[in-house]
């Protein structure tokens, strides 16, 4: 008969053993490049205590090349239940130091148990990425248990909030769960993730590339716009995540919680932010601040596409998110990246029940043989679409241009917008004075004495009349004309009335967004 | 086009007729300029190793004739004449690792 004393004491030596996932020497060599364990990483970013480990006793399920005799703790994976502000998420992190985090498929069946358990009790999923990829000694068992992630990801997308840390390699196919989540955080010298590595490249395309110019964190934070959180440290980044959690529901049955309404405090003058020259720049974060509570607005994607701001704030204490052409870069021009970053962003708000506000100015699309060759027509249709579908409360502030493809890309009327205001010195056309003028008085400025005087005589003309929004008011496309300061109140009394929109949509499968 | 202001570059950035102050991205400033392709120029399509050259400076040859042979992405790719002409300069030589869009070969139309 067993004792029970006994057994106590033979499970706290088996977990113990279990615990140190590859040993003391692999642990010390994962901290000696800044990474945490995966341990360490769990109980950074979960409430204190409330850890529940899942299937620490999973055997592998390697039966050739040696693997039989060897023995993986935990398979290389852990995986739990736990608690972030309060609130249940679901979590696993790859442990580098077994078998490099190589993925079998007991460790794929450890990660699916506990998105199925996620996708069930509706709470957001947190994946910790740090895996040299396939164990290649268990051959297509390996490649089904991502195949099972996957299907996994995309089933849960929309549902639950998923996010993806890139705490290590992430290579091959391995990639793809990330991508299919709606977050993904990198970490400076940590992150690497590529399709294939600098030796396939060196190999077969004769390239000499480094892990880090490759598919570092910069890069994905930069130029891929794979990821949207980019941080210098692991602490960093664990910051991040818990931020994200406080400004989104646990699932797309939940409104995001509500915190205290507060004023701005920003020390800018509203007025003051917006030069009246159409073709001057400053920062529309700057904007933000001024109506946003206590002025705060936690921005995604910061360095990719910046001619585009995306982010949360929130107005009356709720989360809102908001979607804002920036002039002072590129100015503020839509493009192939920012308009992906945009429709993206407007999609995961409507799937998590968070009101849009736009801030418009933005003086067209980039012109380029680049652009046109890179499919500007197929990206810059993903934002028409996106607000379009959207039928959660979406308000836009037209700040000053709203010209061309534009205006009605950036939640116009057109596109269902449920209120749409603008400043007295927007300027909603079909293109700016110049260029409109050029071409419309083209036959008098060729035949004038003075070209440069008759061209700025109608660009005058044409500013006059059409370069203000009375135009669009005049024919119901704007509701009010408002002053910058009254911003936000205005905002946020629409913002109160929407609360209780519905709208429908015709009964379908799915539709075709221009992937 | 550019001029710096508190450590930051800014660009006259020009859009139909008017002129827009702006910061430029890393990304445009790096974007791949466009050239119009010329007749008879043969480019790799993708990156690779030339494994065999069968065409010969100054020797004629049909449309459809193998120039030579690129191994990319483990598979090896006919290079082949796209109409009748003469082989007027050959860039590649076997065992050359070459990238996307080198210029392996010019075909002169007859």
């Amino acid at each position: 008969m067993a004792d029970l004393k006994q057994e106590i004491q033979t499970l706290r030596q088996k977990k113990a053993k279990l615990e140190l996932g590859g040993g003391e020497a692999a642990i010390e060599k994962q901290k000696s490049i800044g990474k945490l364990t995966a341990r360490e990483r769990i109980h950074a970013l979960l409430d204190e205590g409330s850890f529940q480990e899942y299937d620490l006793f999973i055997k592998h399920d390697g039966r050739d090349f040696g693997m039989e005799k060897k023995e993986l703790a935990a398979d290389g994976v852990v995986t739990g239940t736990g608690t972030i502000h309060g609130e249940p998420v679901c979590i696993y992190a790859q442990d580098f130091t077994v078998s490099g985090g190589s993925l079998g498929l007991q460790h794929a069946r450890k990660i699916t148990k506990i998105m199925d358990i996620a996708l069930k009790m509706k709470c957001p999923l947190i994946g910790i990425n740090d895996s040299g990829g396939a164990r290649i000694q268990e051959g297509v068992g390996a490649l089904a248990g991502y195949g099972e992630i996957f299907y996994r990801n995309t089933i849960a997308s929309g549902v639950i909030p998923q996010i993806s840390l890139i705490l290590g390699p992430c290579a091959g196919g391995a990639v793809y769960s990330p991508a299919l989540t709606d977050f993904v955080f990198v970490v400076e010298n940590i992150s690497k993730m590529f399709i294939t590595g600098p030796n396939v490249i060196k190999t077969v395309l004769g390239e000499d590339i480094s892990m880090e110019d490759l598919g570092g964190a910069r890069v994905h934070a930069e130029i891929t716009g794979n990821a949207h959180f980019y941080a210098l440290t692991e602490v960093e980044c664990f910051d991040q995540v818990k931020k994200l959690l406080n400004y989104i529901p646990s699932s797309n049955e939940l409104k995001a919680k509500a915190v205290e309404p507060a004023e701005p405090v920003t020390e800018l003058n509203i007025e003051d932010v917006v030069p009246s020259d159409p073709r001057q720049p400053y920062d529309v974060r700057d904007v933000i601040k001024c109506i946003t509570d206590r002025s705060e607005f936690f921005e995604i994607q910061e360095l990719w596409a910046a001619n585009i701001v995306i982010g949360f704030g929130r107005m009356g204490g709720q989360t809102i998110g908001f979607v804002a052409n920036q002039p002072k870069v590129l100015a503020g021009v839509l493009d192939c990246d920012s308009a992906d970053k945009a429709a993206r962003f407007i999609r995961f708000c409507d799937s998590f029940n968070i009101p849009i506000v736009t801030l418009e100015d933005m003086p067209g699309y980039l012109p380029g043989v680049d652009q046109e060759h890179a499919g500007v027509i197929r990206h810059g249709a993903k934002v028409l679409y996106a607000y379009s579908e959207a039928t959660v409360p979406k308000i836009t502030v037209i700040l000053r241009k709203a010209y061309g493809g534009g205006y009605i890309a950036m939640n116009s009327r057109h596109l269902g917008a449920d209120s749409l205001f603008a400043w007295p010195i927007a300027e909603i056309a079909v293109m700016g004075p110049e260029g409109a003028a050029n071409i419309i008085f083209r036959k008098e400025i060729e035949g004038a004495e003075d070209k440069d005087a008759m061209r700025e005589e109608k660009v005058k003309e044409y500013t006059d009349k059409f370069a203000n929004p009375y135009v669009a008011a005049g024919r119901g496309f704007v509701d009010a004309v408002i002053e910058p300061k009254e911003t936000r109140s205005v905002l946020l009394q629409a913002l109160k009335f929407a609360e209780t929109k519905s709208e429908d949509r015709p009964k379908k499968k799915h539709g075709l967004p221009p992937f | 086009m550019e001029e710096k202001i508190n450590g930051k570059e800014w660009a006259n950035f020009p859009l139909e007729d008017d002129v827009y102050k702006t910061l430029l991205t890393k990304k445009f400033k790096n974007r791949e300029v466009w050239h119009k392709p010329v007749v008879g120029e043969i480019l790799s399509s993708l990156p690779g190793t030339v494994l065999t050259v069968t065409a010969i400076v100054g020797a004629s040859v049909k449309a459809g004739d193998l120039l030579l042979i690129q191994e990319a992405m483990k598979m090896q790719n006919r290079i082949l004449a796209p109409f009748d002409g003469v082989v007027k300069e050959l860039d590649v030589k076997e065992g050359d690792k070459i990238g996307k869009n080198h210029l392996m070969a010019k075909i002169e139309p007859k």
